[in-house]
């Protein structure tokens, strides 16, 4: 044996800060041990976070990736750690983020034989994963690791999981690490073509009530700038998705507000009398287009979009715009002329004023005795940073937060859109907080979510992140309620919870903690978990059965968007 | 609904079928045949599908196969597009061996490609309604056993595999 030649588990390691990797999120196992044996020697060139729950770990680093742009690393045993990845995998993969998950692999001879904690993650997890691999040479772990960050990161971002086995860990091997610069099946540049700039500059430059609907691909593409720019020369009125929310500033001129089912009234209800429809780093999620035989039906529509497989998957485009939208939008805009639309524009403001009679005034300043989910965000919104970043879980109080949250910076808005994972937010809101501890992280949540991952109150305690938890508490399973309220004749099946004392539990986890049930309390409640130096759980008890609105409901089209 | 053949020219990695294949389950979409080969350059192979389907569902099979990372590159024609063929094996008692069976595998153009004591292995190429036919008059003479390939397949188009890894 050479002397050069060093321990698989030490490849795995160095080539993780050989690609800038600053944390890992993890759990140890067996079959990983020897890459922890390894991580023992290198923490001051790698941090480690040691989370309660490996789907804790891997929603803490898509959390980080979300804030950060950058790639999350992700550690984990075989068998049951493995497993427990897959969720967030999955989630991953429908909303593009870049992870790279290592997993540990019983020793290769043992492969296939039921060994103890034996799984087949490669196989469970390739459904929801960009690419994966399991690496049995140790000589196969660095090219594995190079190809796993290009991956993740490069084109449309996703998940990649690297499953070792526990002999290449132990074994020797050298250390030549070259990062990989691309190979031959993988193309991830595609060049803008001029011709459907042209068209599209055409088409747009003739319509009268253009529309543009942009969405978390304007950020993945690093686009905000360009955006900006296309909506300041043309004038048109725009709407983000629930992930593209925060890629321009809201206070933009040109910021009409928020798409889909529980979107605002005006973005969703005009969908369908544009006649052109930018779409911009979108995919068109039923979520956001309703029916889609009776969406935008009368509207050529214009796709700027880099995965060509989104191109006519949902909606047929008459003109696809290939390509990464940071270069189509500045080629687009040099192609098209200056331009207001005043009259279009106006009708937006119109029924946005009808939302504010109809919803929004009842939601910010209730005249009821019950606290509202809305009341606290608008609260949240008087006392935040510009930057701070709002990190959600799924349900009622998600789609609340979103629809009031004051975005103004990108890479603020981190919530499970397309999988819609409960129990993302705190440990995504703790994997935010770690990228940058003098961050604003916001972390709103409801009582059904906080339950399925409050474990990570611990890692939380553990790493003194000084999130700031919202639990807006109504005792329900809110969203499902509503649902079985609105469609199921209020047979409240299995949705009411009795809840733990959570203030007692944070506080068993040393976390400042305080519970409001009076409005009266809120301002100073927010204000004092605000400028607190360190973690905070705020517990605010709403109103039990308030719903969200406006909405579209299952199998309606845009157009009968509802008020109530 | 139309038939399709898919051509896939991928790398050769571990568990590129199954990612492949897993495309169709999510939608439901049974594969009507499927051959894996390696193809005229190392380490580059080629699948080629059968599928029954409408074309905008083919598209997005397209679309989604091509997405994964080791595909090179995916397409699909329609039936007048390719030239295919298929291989059947049908094995016969020796007690059947008569007159009739002899007329039968003239007619067809098939093969006898192994005697056995006890029994012979027929062989035929072609569509597989041409060896959906012999199938049929076979079943009337024991017929033992059956096998059918999956669509082995080049198209028309002018397109070689070099031309994809540039």
């Amino acid at each position: 044996m050479k002397e050069s030649m060093i321990r698989g588990a030490d490849i795995v390691v160095q080539s993780l800060i050989a690609e800038q990797a600053e944390i890992i999120f993890g759990y140890p196992g067996g079959a990983i041990m020897p890459v922890y044996d390894a991580l023992y020697d290198y923490h001051e060139q790698i941090k480690h976070v040691l989370t309660r729950h490996e789907q804790g770990a891997i929603h803490a680093a898509q959390g980080y990736a979300r804030v950060s742009g950058k790639v999350g690393v992700c550690l984990a045993t075989s068998g049951p750690g493995a497993t427990n990845l897959i969720t967030g995998l999955a989630d991953a993969q429908i909303d593009s983020t870049p992870l790279v998950c290592i997993t540990g692999q019983v020793a290769a001879h043992l492969l296939g034989t039921d060994a103890f904690q034996e799984t087949d993650v490669v196989g469970i997890s390739m459904p929801g994963t960009k690419w994966n691999i399991q690496v049995r040479k140790v000589e196969d772990i660095a090219p594995a690791i190079a190809k796993g960050f290009y991956i993740a990161r490069s084109g449309r971002p996703g998940p990649v999981l690297i499953d070792i086995t526990k002999n290449a860990q132990v074994d020797f091997g050298e250390m030549n690490y070259a990062p990989c610069m691309g190979f031959r099946s993988y193309k991830t540049h595609i060049p803008v073509e001029k011709m459907a700039i042209q068209e599209a500059a055409e088409l747009i430059n003739k319509a009268e009530r253009p529309y543009i609907v942009f969405g978390q691909g304007v950020v993945l593409g690093k686009a905000e700038t360009e955006l900006k720019f296309f909506l300041d020369k043309t004038g048109i009125p725009a709407a983000s998705t629930l992930l593209g929310s925060g890629a321009i500033s809201q206070d933009h001129p040109n910021y009409v507000g928020k798409l889909g089912m529980h979107g605002n009234y005006a973005p969703n209800l005009l969908t369908n009398q544009c006649d052109v429809l930018i779409a911009i780093g979108m995919r068109f999620d039923d979520r956001v287009t309703g029916d889609l035989k009776r969406y935008a039906k009368q509207a050529k529509v214009i796709h700027l979009e880099l995965d060509p497989a989104e191109i006519n998957k949902n909606v047929k485009a008459d003109i696809p715009v290939l390509g990464d939208c940071k270069e189509s939008l500045s080629l687009l805009t040099a192609a098209v002329s200056e331009k207001t639309h005043p009259s279009w524009m106006a009708k937006f403001r119109e029924l946005e004023q009808m939302e504010k009679d109809a919803v929004m005034q009842h939601d910010i300043t209730p005249t009821k005795v019950g606290l509202t989910m809305g009341e606290v965000i608008n609260l949240i919104n008087q006392y935040k940073a510009d930057d701070a970043v709002l990190v959600t879980d799924v349900g009622q109080h998600q789609m609340i937060a979103w629809r009031y949250f004051n975005y103004k910076k990108t890479r603020t808005q981190v919530t499970s859109g397309g999988l819609g994972t409960m129990g993302f937010a705190l440990p995504a809101a703790l994997g935010a907080q770690l990228h940058d501890y003098s961050r604003q992280v916001i972390c709103v949540v409801g009582d059904g979510g906080i339950q399925m991952t409050i474990q990570e109150l611990g890692t939380i305690m553990q790493t003194k992140a000084p999130v700031k938890i919202v639990l807006l508490n109504n005792n329900y399973l809110g969203m499902v309620r509503q649902w079985q309220q609105m469609f199921f004749d209020k047979r409240y099946s299995f949705t009411e919870l009795d809840n733990p004392d959570f203030v007692k539990i944070a506080e068993a986890y040393s976390i400042k903690a305080q519970k409001v049930t009076d409005r009266g309390d809120l301002k100073e409640a927010i204000e004092d978990m605000l400028i607190h130096d360190g973690p905070f759980f705020l517990e605010v008890v709403v109103e039990k059965e308030d719903n969200v609105f406006p909405m579209i409901a299952t199998g309606c089209s845009v157009e009968e968007v509802r008020l109530s | 609904m139309k038939r399709y053949t898919i051509f896939v020219i991928t790398e050769n990695f571990i568990g590129i079928l199954n990612r492949i294949t897993i495309i169709f389950t999510r939608r439901g979409i049974n594969i009507d045949a499927l051959t894996a080969s390696e193809s005229r350059l190392e380490g580059i192979h080629r699948i080629t599908i059968e599928v029954t389907a409408t074309e905008d569902t083919v598209i997005q099979l397209v679309n989604q196969i091509e997405k994964i990372i080791d595909v090179i590159k995916a397409f699909y024609h329609e039936d007048e597009a390719v030239v295919y063929q298929e291989i059947a094996l049908y094995k016969i008692p020796v007690s059947r061996l008569d007159g009739g069976l002899e007329k039968v595998i003239r007619q067809h153009n098939a093969k006898i490609i192994a005697a056995e004591p006890d029994f012979v292995v027929l062989e035929l190429t072609g569509h597989k309604e041409q060896t959906q036919e012999l199938l049929e008059i076979l079943k009337g003479y024991g017929l033992l056993e059956f096998a059918r390939s999956g669509r082995v397949a080049v198209a028309k188009r002018m397109l070689t595999i070099d031309s994809l890894l540039k």
